[in-house]
């Protein structure tokens, strides 16, 4: 019975967490839903789209499907630093309008998966960071140290990338 | 234990679309004079389909609309009824109207609940109206015969029942597998209820112990009694869908129904139905049946901004499921078994793997790669579907305009099984239609004209399909005046398309139609004349990899040939440098490429580059320019390559670094996970697995000249 209720709790408890992959970018911590991720792949050289925004570097072959690569540095205006080994692909599925879409983002390293309860997520505050709330998900502290979570779906919407595009 | 219906909506919709197209064919097929029942059936089949699925499925304005052609449609059938030429109108449009109907319902918009009480009162009036037979007065031939009650004594059960008012015994016994073949007796029951009073005796002495019982059969069987002044045809019609699937008899419960008795008992008195008809046969057969269109039939409901909307949206729809033959699937599988085999093969070729064994390697390779090929073949052929999925939609579009505009017109269909690949077929409709259209509106001369012009009455436009080369092409050919060279020079002088003293070669001349804001129709019609249309089917074309040409001869007719890839997945494509990135040009829209030499280079001032070919001057699109790379050339013309491209009928020099080689490859689309690019019509996979940009030359086109 005791394993049982147990158990039981267990449930409970997880069903308020969730897995959120951490990665580096310019120094600071970003995380991302780790549901959303599809698969973490080393930095491949990748085939330019001609007249498409700086941040997007590119496609890439994943086993058959053409992936676009956002540079997250560049889209949120980071300083840009060269590519290197530690240099990594995030393979991520966004949903749009009842479609997926497969885009990889690059990031300086992977750090960790942490189990955040939700409750724990705090409210993005509306200045203070570098990127637009609308994009976020909330923060988080772990271990003292600022993570903000993205809202994957937001920030790689393809009409949304589009209208940058516009805009440039 | 309720079932999400919404998973089989897709499958419903497509079925109903099917059946409305059968159910056009078979009316345009209905001969005044002699009425073929099996077309009747086939039409009858079609509307009862649709019925019952919109039943099931909740879409019960459907249904319900459906329920008064059905009438309609079986006093036709059994002959009561004589098919007349406002009959087949009021059906054809009523066709229409369940297809908007059913269209909106897909597309989750509101129906337009106006047009389809207009229809319903139409179909209405036709039912109660003047058409039936001298023998309508008479009681409907009687299909199940009411027995006496003395003769119900002996049935089991019986007893059970009160003899002394009408109403029916129905002895319901389903087999085992009814549920599976989605039927659901308590709806069946409900509509009985809603007939008369009904009493149900379930019988469930045949359900097995819980340890043996499976779910999904259907183990009770059911003593019905419906009380109630109702018609045999009612009751049958409720058992009518799951005939085949049952054990059914159905008996009267009359005491006073004496005279009707006498007449119709002796025969039989009572029908026992263990098996039906198989109900519908294939619908294809009268799908892609020849179809010859008697012109001179009275006006047909032409709603040719109607049909042209719900064409478009279609399209958009692009219904994502495919019927296959089941021929292809065995060819599929047979050829994924010889690749495993040569796999397994090769595996064993390089366990062990010693020079001496480079032989078999290479066989083994060799094998593999042949095998591959054949997969790909197949693979294709899954997608491929015969074009009369196109061409079956056009009788009805020639008999309703001909018919509108008063010219007689024969439709000849030829090769309709020639096979395209499915993404061509949903595309090419537009562009067919309106050059169809055209046909008929300017091409063929009224039956006066055509007189006159010593030409028989009847004009012939003629839809021929076949494969050539890599290519199938479609051609689209009238007997009518042709094209007016003369009227087509004056008409582009006129609106400032080319220059007043312009030579131009027949060709060029016809090609004069499709730029945009040509016509030359002196009235506008509803059907065509506006010039806004051949550029459209032009772009369209281009679009899809395919090119378009006329041949015209005065007073003889025109052919427009349309030449189409088979499938849209592969393309044969040349690969060009440009710096260090790699772009595939397809190889229909490359007509030369050349080294150029200073002397052929002009420039225009301030308006870009230009250089001389055969005495045509070609503007050049640096492509490292426009795509913004750097070349690994200088920018010296005469150190690249100039790739010489049409596109929209415009001639332009691709100036890249280099060629590389031509090669087959498979197009990849970019909007998948991104969105579409300018100049950019695809993607694919070169065989170092790196990523390669297919170019959109008319696109290209369009680009640069901005």
């Amino acid at each position: 019975m005791t394993t049982d209720t147990q158990a039981k709790n267990n449930q409970l408890e997880q069903s308020q967490i969730e897995q959120f992959l951490t990665f580096q970018l310019a120094g600071e911590a970003y995380g991302v839903d780790i549901l959303k991720v599809q698969e973490i792949r080393g930095w491949e050289a990748v085939r330019i789209i001609p007249n498409t925004p700086a941040f997007i570097k590119g496609v890439l072959n994943l086993r058959g499907s053409v992936v676009p690569i956002v540079d997250l540095r560049e889209r949120f205006s980071l300083a840009h630093s060269d590519y290197n080994q530690k240099t990594v692909v995030i393979v991520l599925c966004v949903k749009h309008r009842n479609s997926t879409f497969v885009m990889g983002i690059v990031a300086d390293a992977v750090s960790d998966v942490l189990d955040i309860k939700l409750d724990e997520i705090k409210k993005a505050p509306n200045f203070g960071t570098k990127i637009d709330t609308r994009y976020m998900r909330g923060m988080h502290v772990y271990k003292k140290n600022m993570i903000m979570l993205l809202d994957v779906d937001k920030l790689l919407n393809p009409d949304e990338l589009e209208s940058l595009d516009n805009l440039e | 234990m309720s079932i999400d219906m919404s998973q089989f909506h897709q499958v419903f919709f497509e079925e109903c679309f099917e059946g409305l197209e059968a159910m056009e064919a078979g009316l345009l097929n209905l001969d005044m004079g002699d009425i073929d029942s099996e077309v009747i059936n086939t039409i009858f089949r079609g509307a009862h389909s649709i019925k019952g699925g919109s039943g099931t499925f909740g879409f019960s304005m459907v249904a319900d609309f459906t329920h008064i052609m059905e009438t309609l449609l079986d006093e036709m059938r059994d002959g009561r009824r004589k098919v007349t030429q406002t009959a087949i109108n009021v059906l054809l449009g009523s066709v229409d109207c369940l297809r908007e109907m059913l269209t909106s319902i897909q597309n989750e918009q509101a129906v337009e609940e106006a047009g389809v009480a207009k229809h319903k009162a139409a179909l209405e009036q036709e039912l109660n109206g003047s058409a039936k037979t001298e023998h309508s007065s008479a009681p409907a031939p009687i299909t199940i015969s009411p027995i006496a009650a003395t003769d119900v004594d002996d049935l089991n059960k019986t007893e059970d029942f009160e003899l002394n008012e009408p109403g029916w015994k129905i002895a319901f016994c389903p087999y085992l597998d009814l549920l599976k073949t989605g039927n659901d007796p308590v709806r069946m029951f409900r509509e009985l209820a809603e007939l008369g009073e009904l009493t149900a005796f379930p019988n469930i002495q045949d359900i097995p112990s819980i340890y043996e019982l499976d779910p999904e059969e259907c183990n009770i069987s059911w003593d019905l009694k419906v009380t109630g002044d109702i018609p045999a045809e009612e009751i049958k019609e409720i058992f009518n869908w799951v005939e085949g699937d049952c054990e059914l008899d159905i008996q009267a419960l009359v005491v006073k129904a004496a005279p009707v008795t006498k007449k119709a008992a002796p025969a039989t008195p009572a029908i026992k139905e263990t098996e039906a008809d198989p109900v519908p046969a294939t619908v294809a057969s009268s799908i892609s049946a020849p179809v010859e269109i008697e012109a001179a039939i009275a006006k047909g409901p032409v709603k040719a901004a109607q049909i042209e909307a719900e064409q478009a949206k279609n399209v958009v729809q692009a219904a994502s499921s495919i019927r296959v033959d089941t021929a292809k699937i065995d060819a599929l599988i047979n050829m994924v078994g010889e690749v495993v085999i040569t796999q397994s093969m090769l595996g064993l070729v390089g366990e062990n793997f010693s020079m001496d064994k480079v032989d078999q390697l290479k066989k083994g390779l060799a094998q593999l790669e042949r095998h591959t090929r054949d997969l790909q073949q197949s693979v294709m052929n899954v997608r491929m579907l015969p074009i009369s999925f196109v061409f079956s939609r056009f009788p009805r579009l020639v008999h309703d305009i001909s018919s509108k505009l008063g010219k007689k017109i024969e439709l000849k269909l030829v090769g309709e099984n020639t096979e395209i690949d499915k993404s061509v077929v949903e595309l090419i409709n537009d562009p067919l239609v309106h050059l169809i259209r055209n046909s008929l509106d300017h091409g063929i001369e009224m039956p006066a004209a055509r007189l006159a012009a010593g030409k028989p009455e009847t004009g012939i436009i003629e839809l021929r399909a076949y494969h050539r080369g890599g290519h199938i092409v479609i051609e689209i050919i009238d007997d009518g005046h042709g094209l007016n060279r003369k009227k087509l020079i004056g008409k582009a002088i006129e609106k400032g398309l080319i220059e007043d003293n312009a030579t131009l070669t027949d060709k060029q001349a016809f090609e004069l139609i499709f730029m945009p804001g040509f016509s030359t129709a002196e009235k506008l019609t509803d059907i065509s004349g506006r010039g806004v249309g051949m550029d459209v089917v032009r772009r369209n074309i281009e679009a899809l990899g395919g090119n378009i040409e006329i041949a015209s001869e005065l007073g003889k007719g025109t052919t427009i040939a349309i030449h189409l890839p088979l499938t849209l997945a592969i393309l044969d494509g040349q690969s060009v440098a440009v710096g260090d990135e790699t772009y595939i040009v397809p190889l229909v829209s490359i007509i030369e490429s050349i080294n150029i030499t200073e002397r052929m280079l002009n420039k225009v001032a301030g308006k870009g580059e230009t250089f001389r070919l055969r005495n045509q001057y070609i503007p050049i699109i640096r492509m490292h320019k426009i795509f913004n790379v750097q070349p690994r050339n200088t920018s010296k013309m005469t150190e690249g390559v100039i790739v010489v491209v049409e596109g929209q009928g415009v001639l332009c020099g691709l100036f890249v670094d280099d060629l590389l080689g031509q090669q087959q490859v498979v197009i990849k689309s970019l909007e998948a996970n991104y969105r579409r690019v300018e100049g950019v019509s695809g993607a694919t996979i070169l065989g170092d697995g790196s990523v390669a940009l297919i170019l959109d030359v008319p696109g290209l086109v369009r680009f640069s000249s901005r």
